[in-house]
């Protein structure tokens, strides 16, 4: 059974230096196609696979607050009449701080929208700009309390530490600011520079100053510490929030569960497969235009990697993995199939076990990569 | 072919070679007298024929060296047969050249109009004299818009004091001059002396090892002649074979009834190993053999050492394989296994110098996929014990104890370089850094300067052609050749990684540089050491006594901590590169310690520290 839909749209009308993710401008794109298309895509699979209800919708990007109030309509609607909703169905939508007119907020609302996460990144403006937002943090609060004036109340804010010409005061202002809002769920990512974005570049011509490890470090105790000291609590690596406001959709990830992916690029995890649609919109169209899945390649994932999956997903979560639970999908023992990296990592104080879990210690969250990859390619 | 016919011919063969500075155009114009020569339809042609190999392709440099058969029609109307005899440009196989100059009469040389002669065409002219060779003077490259070629025909006749008014002008990328050179090969090389009727004298100029014929050795017969069927000595090992095969690349083999004097070409004769044909031993019948030898054969020996390891320890048998594959057509390449604390089992391999160390390493990780971690070079330093007794020591961890030592000598080389008068002073700067003992200095024309020095070879092991040619912007070119050994203040330093000496990284040093040495050394292993989950004290050490420290500390935040989506494809890859990267590297007691780690000693760029 599939409980999960991520729903894709790849516009922005900007793109900020560290994003390596499927997007391209909005300008002059055939969006109206896309969305049309992006329906059909969600018509088949659901043909191909029915399911009885979902339980959370995701819609990222890109940007797809980025779709003005006709095209959010058009793809509301979409949603609404090709995803079964299950009982109180999670559906988040993506936003950019400064896109949310009253209109679009009230189109999304109407359309059964309860969740919003906004990409705010840092509350310092010139660090914004350093990193390609066009939005300023006055635009935060403005967007917020029009969010919360249409009815929203459960909102999330993504943040990121460890940017170029970042200080340990500047994080932490950001931090308090965000935290001042009392929103029920925060999101803090450090920066990867990865290929193809303009950090990349700035990198590789040795234009890019990145703060060192150690203060990358330190930022990333502090967020625990405040997320802690506000009552929000750390629930995956990068994510923390008031009991109740996690967020259902990306524990779908963690629990390594599967999801629909739809839309440009769409990574989807489907009848024990794990696949990704074609990222080009325009590639992408083709196929569908002939009532075919977009599908870019597909891989079906053995026993043995699931079982890896199960530890390195399933490991990000501060609860851990369940024993039990690892029991039942697998029919064997983690103790036993995974004893090396278990006494391994245990020995060096990066993971302990108890009520039935195994997980990172508060050392092994900050070294969860050493810990991810003793489990591969050990079976 | 009787007697008079034989002769006949002999009168009509020209042997020779072509030396050249690297990049003065040596294979472009071996390329055009090929096509001159119509040794190649147009389509066969592949530019740089010669060159082989494609390691020596990409690096542009001559390793193995070949021969050719050409016919060409001159002027006279006579049709001449020539042999093409390649010769290695690297100061690591100047054995190999002077052999395969011996095979010849005469020589090409070829100076770069714009350049002129540069450290190494020299040494090369002299072998070429030493052996009595005809030199044609070539000046390439005239179309060049810096080309100068008076001035560079000066200097030929000053710093060479060869005639060079006849000198060819030639461009031979833009094929000018390339019939006149041809003319002058038939004009004034002289022909091939020796009976045909005497016992076989056949000097091996080089070997290669053919998976299907067994070893193919490259000779010039000087006396009698050779054929299929005839029983042969090697005159040095005194081993005997049945001759197979006789035949002439014209590139294209081509096998011959007989090869007589004169006659460059190849032979088989089932044998197994490199090393039974000798570069420069002489093959002669087996009964009623020449008595004498040819002269100048000598035993190569390797000059500089180095470990080689394979990063995953299980490889080792691999390794030991691919090394006697490599041997098959090496005869230089000595090695022996030899066990490391840091990283097991491996081999102690020697090399006539750090070209040639180089070609091996990257033929070893090329060609048989192997990973390796090779240790700094170290050359054969010998040791006089107080109690009297003398060691070679060729690894440094086998130095014994300061108080043991009564002494320590080392091999010194006697560099030459050659550059423009401006950079003299830095030349002179880097070889006293290089504690080199000034021996000359010349001016070959108002601009340019010849300074000859005496340095160690360790020196020179070390990044000194790398340095002379960043300190003096390329122009330097540099030659060597070993003079023996002197007495030198030497110590050696040990490194430590978290509290354990780590053998493998273990080196010699002269005792007034140990300081500045070790400071350079425990920061460089810093900034090559990946962090790890502890901290790492990295320490260097004569004897017991620590002279510098640097810590690499330890690992603070290695997560993913980033939205990758549903893309857990993506989040695999990242986590299985991770691993992949750690896999490359040597576990040294309880740090993962990088390749390049074990060399970094070798590498102490601008840093040398200075007097």
């Amino acid at each position: 059974m599939i409980q999960s839909a991520y729903i894709h749209i790849p516009f922005c009308e900007h793109i900020c230096h560290y994003c390596d993710f499927n997007k391209v401008f909005l300008q002059g794109q055939p969006v109206d196609q896309y969305l049309t298309m992006l329906k059909k895509e969600m018509q088949i699979a659901l043909d191909k696979y029915p399911q009885p209800g979902l339980r959370t919708i995701f819609v990222g990007g890109g940007t797809p607050t980025s779709l003005n109030e006709r095209q959010l309509e058009f793809l509301c609607q979409s949603i609404n009449e090709t995803l079964p909703f299950g009982d109180s169905v999670e559906f988040t939508f993506e936003a950019n701080p400064g896109d949310l007119s009253e209109e679009k907020l009230a189109i999304l609302y109407e359309a059964g929208v309860n969740r919003l996460s906004f990409g705010v990144q840092s509350f310092n403006d010139e660090l914004l700009k350093k990193i390609g937002r066009t939005h300023r943090a006055a635009d935060v609060y403005e967007t917020i309390e029009k969010a919360q004036k249409t009815g929203f109340t459960n909102i999330s804010i993504d943040l990121i530490y460890g940017l170029p010409g970042q200080t340990m005061d500047d994080f932490v202002d950001t931090l308090d600011k965000a935290l001042e809002l009392g929103l029920p769920h925060y999101s803090s990512y450090s920066l990867i520079v990865e290929p193809k974005t303009v950090f990349y570049n700035l990198m590789q011509k040795g234009k890019l100053q990145l703060p060192p490890q150690e203060l990358e470090a330190s930022m990333y105790e502090r967020l625990m510490e405040s997320m802690k000291r506000r009552g929000l609590h750390q629930y995956e690596i990068s994510n923390f929030a008031k009991p109740g406001f996690e967020s259902r959709h990306n524990l779908t990830y963690w629990n390594n569960e599967e999801y629909f992916g739809f839309g440009a690029g769409a990574h989807g995890y489907i009848s024990e497969r794990r696949v990704a649609n074609y990222g080009p919109i325009k590639k992408y169209i083709v196929p569908l235009s002939d009532g075919d899945l977009p599908l870019l390649e597909e891989h079906l994932v053995p026993k043995a990697e699931k079982m890896e999956e199960e530890m390195f997903l399933g490991l990000r979560k501060t609860q851990g993995v369940s024993l039990a639970t690892f029991k039942r999908k697998f029919s064997i023992e983690m103790t036993d199939i995974f004893a090396e990296p278990l006494r391994e990592q245990g020995k060096r104080g990066l993971i302990e076990m108890g009520g039935g879990f195994v997980r990172l210690t508060e050392r092994g969250r900050l070294l969860g990569n050493e810990v991810f990859q003793s489990f591969l390619g050990i079976i | 072919m009787n007697r008079e016919e034989k002769l006949n011919r002999q009168s009509r063969i020209r042997n020779f070679s072509i030396i050249a500075h690297i990049d003065h155009g040596k294979s472009t114009l071996a390329d055009r007298i090929l096509e001159k020569t119509n040794a190649l339809a147009q389509r066969e042609m592949k530019s740089q024929l010669l060159d082989s190999m494609d390691l020596e392709r990409e690096r542009g440099i001559t390793i193995k060296l070949n021969a050719v058969q050409l016919k060409y029609k001159a002027k006279d109307g006579e049709e001449y047969i020539f042999h093409l005899i390649d010769t290695p440009g690297h100061v690591d196989f100047t054995y190999e050249v002077s052999r395969s100059l011996t095979a010849c009469e005469g020589a090409v040389l070829v100076v770069d109009a714009a350049q002129g002669i540069e450290a190494q065409t020299l040494a090369n002219v002299y072998l070429a004299l030493d052996n009595n060779l005809e030199i044609i003077p070539v000046i390439n490259k005239i179309d060049l818009p810096s080309a100068d070629p008076e001035r560079v025909r000066t200097e030929i006749e000053e710093v060479i004091g060869l005639d060079a008014s006849e000198a060819v002008l030639a461009s031979a990328k833009a094929g000018i001059g390339i019939e006149e050179i041809l003319e002058q090969i038939v004009e004034l090389v002289p022909a091939p002396e020796g009976d045909p009727d005497a016992p076989l004298k056949a000097l091996i100029f080089d070997s290669i090892y053919d998976a299907y014929r067994g070893v193919v050795a490259y000779i010039r017969v000087m006396e009698g002649s050779v054929k299929p069927g005839d029983k042969i000595k090697m005159m040095a090992t005194g081993k005997e074979f049945e001759v197979t095969d006789v035949g002439v690349f014209t590139p294209k083999i081509e096998m011959h009834d007989e090869l007589t004097v004169g006659d460059v070409g190849f032979l088989t004769a089932a044998i197994k190993n490199v090393g039974d044909t000798r570069v420069g031993d002489t093959i002669t019948n087996a009964k009623n053999g020449a008595t004498e030898a040819l002269p100048g054969y000598r035993k190569l020996n390797p000059m500089v050492y180095c470990g080689l390891y394979p990063i995953d320890s299980s490889r080792f048998n691999d390794l030991r394989e691919a090394l006697e594959k490599l041997e098959l057509n090496d005869s230089a390449l000595q090695f022996e296994p030899e066990t490391s604390q840091a990283l097991g089992f491996g081999f102690r391999c020697g090399f006539l110098g750090l070209l040639h160390m180089e070609i091996i390493q990257e033929r070893i990780e090329r060609e048989f996929k192997i990973d390796l971690i090779t240790t700094a070079p170290s050359v054969i330093y010998d040791v006089i014990n107080t109690d009297g007794t003398q060691i070679k020591v060729d690894n440094p961890s086998n130095m014994p104890d300061p108080q043991k030592i009564d002494r320590v000598e080392e091999p010194y080389v006697k560099a030459s370089m050659m550059a423009p008068n401006e950079f003299v002073g830095a030349i002179m700067e880097l070889c006293q850094n290089k504690r080199g003992i000034f021996i000359d200095m010349q001016y070959m024309d108002e601009t340019r300067v010849s300074i000859v020095y005496e340095i160690p070879l360790s020196e020179i092991v070390y990044d000194f052609f790398d340095q002379l040619k960043s300190n003096t912007r390329g122009y330097a070119s540099f030659d060597y050749e070993l003079i023996g050994y002197k007495p030198s203040q030497l110590v050696k330093m040990d490194i430590l990684l978290n509290s354990e000496t780590v053998d493998a990284l273990s080196f010699i040093v002269h005792r007034d540089f140990a300081y500045d040495r070790g400071k350079i050394i425990v920061e460089k292993l810093k900034a090559l050491i990946p962090r790890q989950q502890f901290e790492v004290p990295i320490q260097a050490a004569i004897g017991q006594k620590i002279v510098a420290r640097s810590t690499i500390s330890a690992m603070r935040k290695n997560v993913l901590a980033k939205c990758y989506g549903g893309d857990i494809s993506r989040k695999r890859k990242l986590l299985e590169k991770q691993k992949e990267g750690k896999k490359r590297m040597k576990q040294v007691g309880s740090v993962e310690v990088p390749q390049e780690a074990f060399m970094a000693v070798l590498k102490m760029d601008d840093t040398t520290p200075k007097k």
